[in-house]
């Protein structure tokens, strides 16, 4: 007779796997089969990590580190994003994955992007200020979404297609209202509302003939404690390092770091804000129960109604929050700075990039 | 130097407390009057570091003949913090120190920096690259004293800045304006103590005026409640004093103090000069509305009006933290305006007079650490120079493939030294002779980098 499997308690959490890598790894993703991890190094290369093989295969298409990942929903197509400002395509469980498309789709960084929940859409975002959708089965460019003054740090869908939510540098949240395209559509015959010059001259192929519409956008909150102008230093530091909306999509929790006291240094303490997108207002700081330095490079809503968050910055380490307190209910010390976070389509693990090369995966439940 | 280091080591704290008093520091009220009384304690600064104002009026024409070149002029932008050379000068693109930035083509076939510089790149034809430089030192402080004095930092010894030499070498007789002049951001609440560039035994007269905010120097507008007409009967009231004082008891430290009254006044007269808004709207639209910007219009403003010797510091480059986001940010303010301001020169004809320098007190650690940052690095870095003197688009020395050392024509910030006043028409092998003493001009143990001069 089958025992029932442990059920998720983060304080059972502990490791059960490890690959070391040649390079800092800077981001991981967990493709929603669960069978591959992929995960970007500071090698310019995209690693996919068999899962039960433990063993990883690389893949060359961008010019600069990645830092972004997502898959359409039945796990085939990857999509990445690099700081060389391109969005690759790529057959996800191909023997040996080639890239299918290449797109130079901002000037400067990719710092982020999200698959639509129906799998139709692809939304990034980057330096040049702008939020882009594509259309993932032909690669043209939907629209593209200006109202950000700073870059574009992190964007993630609503609980359907039609709604965006993006966050910035300085901690501005916009949410964007889209309209239904079918799949493979005609997008809006409407020019963009804005354009940036590209920093260098493309390699990749531009989306032939793209025709881009724009969407309304409003600011729906402006994050204070995620931003900090260093006077000493005269820099901003700030952003959303993580994005990650609620499972029922009431909640959308931003990861950075708060409480700046030396830009230079990253002197400052972890922090998710948990914004409401109906209200329009910061419900709570997630913080550290002790004074954690660092910022939250991931985070992740479970299905049993907590925030999961990834720090790195000053040690790495798992926060637990159930959300309606400021601290943490549990915290798991991690043996490296934390620099990506995955979680499995079943919730009941997730993965770490970690800056002293390895990628490690985390139970979150005790050993049957 | 004014450094706010990242780190805040102790060495840090030891470098904020390496002073010298300059314009600004006198005590007196504001206004006119004040600013005179300013120069003059500039005068009684020297007299206080143990040169007689005699000594110290004495050691201007001092000056052998053959260091004057007339009509040269040093432009030095110094990016404070210690600069990556990775993210400028020395791209390693796609390699474990190289970080995410790739190398562009320059108007130099063959050369490449970072692409954080695109506009730069299009000027690389009127600069060369240093990319030996290894000066092993990481400390901020001991690094800006080297860098502008070309010598190891020695405790009890104070050797002369850069800008120092070079208007004490370059002020043509009879100018009007100081022949030294810094221009930087506010300092804020900060301990502005330590900007002052130390002038040593040169004297004081060739110690710094700053800029702040690029302002004119502080105290040099008339109060509104003094009229022009009361201004000048007070003046006439002051000169005839001084003059039947010094029908009756002249000395050298009189003429010390009339000389700077008289300096001042100068500086008044031409405050006009100090004022980068006179620029038209479209060159001040070129240059852009950053901080930094205004402060090359400035620049070039200085340069024009001849003044020896002009220093822009742009900061802060201490990136121990996001070395790579801060670096987008920060050369996003450089590049473009330094690029404008490096074309305008040429345009106008100024660069075949003036030496252009951008260097840092040292550069940042090839590895990359856990916080995607960088840290200090003495050990393997670059600037560039550029303008009279300096043959364009050369890149002398080389680093190994991952940027750690220096593969082929390691120099210092004593070669480096030595470059800068040749290329500018200095025989930096010579010698100072300050009332009666020699002093070496710079290193006797360093020479310049010849291949580098034109």
């Amino acid at each position: 007779m089958t025992q029932p499997a442990p059920p998720v308690d983060p304080a059972k959490t502990r490791k059960t796997a490890e690959y070391k890598h040649s390079r800092p790894l800077t981001a991981c993703y967990w493709e929603p089969k669960g069978r591959y991890l992929f995960f970007g190094a500071e090698d310019n290369l995209i690693h996919r990590y068999d899962v039960a093989a433990k063993t990883a295969l690389p893949l060359a298409a961008h010019d600069s580190w990645v830092r972004a990942f997502a898959a359409t929903p039945d796990g085939e197509t990857l999509l990445s994003g690099g700081y060389d400002g391109r969005l690759v395509w790529w057959p996800a469980t191909a023997d040996k994955p080639a890239p299918q498309r290449v797109v130079d789709a901002h000037a400067g960084w990719v710092r982020a992007l999200a698959v639509s929940p129906s799998g139709l859409r692809v939304a990034t975002c980057g330096n040049d200020r702008l939020v882009k959708e594509w259309d993932i089965a032909t690669g043209t460019l939907v629209r593209t979404l200006a109202g950000h003054a700073s870059h574009v740090y992190n964007v993630c869908y609503g609980k359907d297609d039609g709604a965006l939510y993006s966050c910035d540098h300085r901690g501005v949240v916009m949410a964007w209202t889209l309209p239904p395209v079918a799949a493979g559509g005609t997008p809006a015959a409407n020019t963009p509302t804005a354009t940036a010059p590209a920093a260098t001259a493309p390699t990749a192929t531009a989306p032939a003939g793209a025709v881009a519409g724009t969407a309304p956008g409003v600011e729906i909150a402006k994050v204070e404690a995620l931003h900090f102008y260093d006077t000493t230093f005269r820099a901003d530091i700030g952003g959303a390092r993580s994005i990650a909306l609620r499972g029922d999509g009431g909640r959308l929790a931003l990861g950075g770091i708060t409480n700046v006291s030396n830009a230079f240094a990253g002197v400052g303490e972890v922090a998710v804000a948990v914004v409401d997108p109906a209200a329009r207002k910061l419900e709570i700081l997630l913080i550290a129960k002790e004074k954690t330095q660092g910022a939250v490079w991931g985070v992740a809503h479970h299905p049993d109604g907590f925030w999961i968050g990834l720090s790195g910055g000053g040690g790495g380490w798992l926060l637990f929050w159930k959300g309606d307190t400021a601290n943490e209910f549990f915290r798991f010390k991690l043996p490296a700075d934390g620099r990506g976070l995955g979680v499995a389509p079943d919730h009941r693990q997730v993965a770490v990039a970690h800056a002293d090369s390895h990628l490690r995966v985390y139970a979150l439940h005790a050993d049957a | 130097m004014d450094r706010h280091a990242a780190c805040g080591s102790a060495e840090h704290a030891q470098s904020r407390r390496a002073v010298l008093r300059g314009f600004a520091s006198g005590a007196l009220a504001s206004g006119p009057i004040a600013a005179l009384g300013r120069w003059a304690g500039v005068w009684a600064g020297g007299y206080a570091g143990g040169l007689s104002l005699g000594q110290v009026m004495a050691g201007t024409p001092a000056v052998a003949a053959p260091l004057r070149a007339g009509g040269k002029r040093i432009l030095n932008i110094f990016l404070h913090g210690g600069v990556s050379q990775l993210e400028t000068w020395d791209p390693k693109p796609n390699t474990d120190t190289g970080g995410p930035f790739r190398a562009i083509p320059t108007s130099v076939p063959g050369v490449h920096i970072c692409e954080l510089l695109p506009h730069t790149a299009k000027q690389m034809h009127r600069l060369s690259i240093v990319r030996g430089l290894d000066t092993k030192n990481s400390d901020h402080g001991r690094g800006v004293v080297e860098m502008t004095t070309g010598r190891k930092e020695m405790k009890g010894v104070d050797n002369p800045h850069l800008g120092a030499v070079t208007a004490k070498a370059l002020t043509p007789a009879g100018f009007t304006l100081p022949g030294h002049i810094l221009v930087r951001s506010s300092p804020g609440k900060r301990n502005v103590e330590s900007e002052s560039h130390k002038a040593a035994y040169l004297g004081p007269q060739f110690s710094n005026v700053i800029m702040y905010d690029g302002k004119p120097p502080k105290f040099t507008d008339r109060p509104e409640g003094l009229s022009l007409e009361s201004d000048s009967r007070r003046n006439a009231f002051r000169q005839r004093s001084d003059e039947r004082f010094a029908g009756r008891r002249r000395t050298a430290d009189t003429d010390a103090y009339t000389f700077s009254f008289q300096q001042a006044r100068d500086l008044l007269e031409r405050r006009d000069v100090f004022d980068a808004s006179r620029e038209s709207a479209a060159d001040q639209a070129r240059y852009g509305v950053s901080e930094f910007g205004k402060h090359c219009l400035l620049a070039r403003r200085l340069i024009e009006c001849g003044v020896p010797y002009v220093q822009v510091n742009h900061a802060d480059y201490d990136t121990h933290h996001e070395n790579f986001d801060f670096h987008i940010e920060q050369l996003g303010e450089f590049d473009q305006p330094f690029a404008t301001l490096l074309s305008d020169l040429a345009d106008r004809g100024l660069l075949q007079d003036t030496l252009v320098c951008v260097m840092s007190e040292f550069g940042r650690t090839p590895k990359i650490n856990t916080r995607y940052g960088r840290d200090h690095w003495g050990t393997a870095w670059s600037i560039v120079l550029g303008g009279t003197g300096i043959q364009p688009g050369a890149v002398i020395g080389k680093t190994n493939d991952n940027g750690t050392a220096v593969v082929d024509r390691a120099v210092d910030h004593g070669h480096v030294f030595h470059t800068l006043l040749r290329a500018v028409g200095v025989d930096s092998k010579g010698e100072f002779d300050i009332g009666g003493r020699k002093f070496p001009i710079a290193d006797p143990a360093k020479d310049a980098i010849t291949e580098l001069l034109a």
